[in-house]
């Protein structure tokens, strides 16, 4: 996967849409990128935090029993045991050192369930920095424990009650708070979304999700790639990371969207948070709000690579249903000792669904980015289960 | 030709601002600013996500979106208005967008409205809609903010038609209760590098007569929004907001 043209775009898609105070931020943050991402200094860095503090590499673990039940060979990238339970801590570190070496002492972020918030709580404790952290009220509500834990590691946390009070409106407030504190601090964008550079940064800084995979799956299986790499898209974070990993490979790269959330199945071209992306809307060009039981991907955009891998049609898009979710979360528990974020569910609930349809055909390697580990999720798939969901 | 906002007299260019259809008296109420000598009316398509505006104006959109306000139904609206006040546009970009670029411009030259003001539309994004505009005589007002550098500020002043937007401070649009030193310093900045027929409108922040006296002390006028917008959401008789509109022009 390469980089955006002069204009920030993949294809048509991307660029810049943010108001003029933003602009030479934008523009600063892409000449540091550039000058930190070549120095061998900087990445020492970044590489030495993610093995030490963030647990890199993650492992890939074979899933016996469910490769059994379904007919093909089924691989998990465990990002799940990754420092803070997702592969954001990738992408949190790389731009808190950023930002250290921009001169900058504040980091703001937005954040959904809370994982993105976590992530940047912890970077910018380790790294000394003071974390703000914007999130819906609707959210803060729902997400408690994650509150509270962003707040032991420091970070403030700030309840956004403005339009839908979820994550696309902490992007807007994070936006509009990014305007008027710009010179010292960092907007720590948390998915590969938003506008250039951010898109291209934090694939970036996802890649080493992609590149270990494709290297652990490689030996694995004695010189081969898989036949099927799989992702779940929310922003497209851990997903992009992954497919850089196997782009220029045979393998089929199949990314499984929220069937509340998906824009790229449902949605059509459109502008928001600053970048042309496939987004949902009405017919006059409102943001439709998303609607999921995973958090993570509850978000009416997406970044947009995935618009113009789509639209090259190297990667197709799937959807996968509430209940198809739940049903994979209790499956990968029971049977394999792994509880998965609910996110990371959606896409190994498209495998199960196409290894029984025979879309996938018996016998096939499959790999699947496990983008998290599901204790934060737990206390709602119980409430759900308490109130009488079977799953 | 497109055509400058221009100074009819030695008193500073007053624009109000008002978002389409936030109360069902807005085509009123753009009448009593036109009577109340605004030199020209800002009308905002209300928009979901509008990332540079604060509470205000976010309350203004959702009010004018309940109220079952769209483009179309807007530009309907003003196309039956009967004033010589030209009408700017502020949209942010996905509402041109969704309805398709040429479309739109079109929609609006026959809605009589003289420009366009696209707040997320950076000078690195203009090209597209600027083909459309320019070739339609519509005047896209571009926006420079006190973190413009100077060389970039005369390359966008250069593309702006209608007038200069100068933000007159790194934040959301707002009451403030005084003018921001970066105000003074920016309009000082804007007009020394905007050609010489080309308005310098200094607008965010600009909530007061006495704000709006010491500001054109360094440019041609003043973009009021949040203050209005405030006083419509609370119930402000229309010849209150008019009264408190010519209150900038004495
Ligand atoms: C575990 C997990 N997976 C996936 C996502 C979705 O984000 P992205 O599509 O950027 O990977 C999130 C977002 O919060 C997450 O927490």
């Amino acid at each position: 996967m390469d980089e955006p043209d002069s204009t920030g775009r993949f294809g048509t898609f991307g660029g810049r849409f943010v108001p003029e105070p933003l602009m030479q931020a934008l523009m600063d943050l892409e000449v540091n990128f550039r000058k930190f991402w070549s120095d061998p200094e900087f990445k020492g860095e970044y590489y030495d935090i993610l093995k030490n503090f963030g647990g890199r590499p993650t492992p890939v673990t074979f899933l016996k029993n469910m490769s059994n039940d379904l007919g093909v060979n089924l691989y998990l990238k465990r990002e799940d045991l990754a420092h803070t339970g997702s592969h954001k801590i990738n992408n949190v570190i790389g731009q808190a050192l950023l930002a250290k070496r921009m001169g900058k002492s504040n980091l703001i972020a937005e954040t959904g369930a809370g994982q993105h918030g976590v992530a940047t709580a912890t970077a910018a404790a380790l790294l000394g920095l003071k974390a703000t952290v914007y999130m819906g009220a609707v959210d803060v509500k729902r997400q408690g424990l994650n509150v509270f834990r962003m707040e032991l590691l420091g970070a403030k946390v700030v309840p956004v009650e403005s339009g839908s009070k979820t994550l696309k409106d902490a992007v807007n407030e994070a936006m509009r708070a990014w305007v008027k504190e710009v010179d010292d601090t960092h907007y720590c964008l948390g998915s590969v979304m938003g506008p250039h550079p951010y898109p291209w940064i934090v694939r970036e800084f996802q890649r080493i999700l992609g590149s270990e995979a494709r290297s652990q799956i490689y030996e694995i299986l004695g010189g081969k790639y898989p036949n099927y790499v799989v992702a779940c898209v929310g922003g497209g974070s851990n997903a992009a990371g992954t497919f850089s990993g196997f782009v220029d490979t045979d393998a089929e790269l199949v990314g499984v969207e929220a069937s509340g959330g998906a824009a790229l199945t449902y949605g059509t071209v459109g502008v928001v948070h600053g970048m042309k992306s496939y987004i949902l809307q009405d017919e006059v060009g409102q943001i439709l709000e998303a609607s999921s039981i995973s958090a993570g991907l509850d978000y009416p955009g997406v970044g947009p690579e995935h618009s113009f891998l789509k639209e090259n049609k190297r990667v197709r898009y799937e959807t996968a249903t509430d209940s198809e979710v739940l049903s994979a979360f209790k499956i990968l528990s029971s049977s394999e000792g792994i509880i998965p974020a609910l996110e990371s569910a959606h896409g190994l609930a498209w495998i199960i669904k196409a290894s029984r349809t025979g879309e996938i055909s018996q016998g096939s390697n499959v790999l699947l980015t496990l983008s998290g580990r599901g204790d934060k999720d737990v206390a709602e798939v119980k409430e759900m289960v308490d109130r009488g969901t079977v799953i | 030709m497109l055509e400058n906002l221009t100074k009819k007299d030695l008193k500073p260019l007053v624009v109000p601002y008002i978002t389409g259809q936030m109360r069902d008296d807005w085509l009123d109420i753009i009448y009593q600013m036109a009577n109340a000598k605004a030199d020209a009316i800002e009308v905002g398509l209300p928009f979901s996500d509008p990332m540079i505006d604060g509470p205000t104006i976010q309350e203004s959109s959702k009010k004018a979106i309940e109220n079952g306000a769209t483009t179309d139904s807007i530009l309907d609206g003003l196309a039956s208005l009967d004033i010589d006040c030209p009408i700017y546009i502020m949209t942010y970009y996905n509402l041109i967008v969704r309805v398709g670029i040429d479309r739109f411009v079109e929609r609006v030259v026959s809605s009589k409205v003289k420009g366009l003001i696209v707040p997320d539309l950076p000078l690195e994004e203009i090209d597209e809609l600027n083909t459309a505009t320019r070739s339609a005589g519509v005047s896209q007002v571009l926006l420079v903010a006190p973190s413009t550098p100077d060389l970039r500020m005369a390359s966008i002043a250069k593309r702006s038609a209608g007038f200069l937007y100068t933000m007159g401070l790194m934040g959301v649009t707002g009451e403030r209760s005084s003018l921001p030193q970066s105000a003074l310093e920016t309009a000082r900045r804007a007009k020394k590098v905007a050609p010489g027929d080309l308005p310098v409108l200094v607008g965010i922040g600009v909530s007061l007569p006495e704000q709006a006296r010491e500001i054109t002390k360094y440019c041609d006028g003043v973009v009021v929004g949040s203050a209005i917008v405030r006083r419509i959401l609370n119930g402000s008789k229309i010849d209150e907001i008019g009264e408190f509109i010519q209150s900038f022009k004495s």
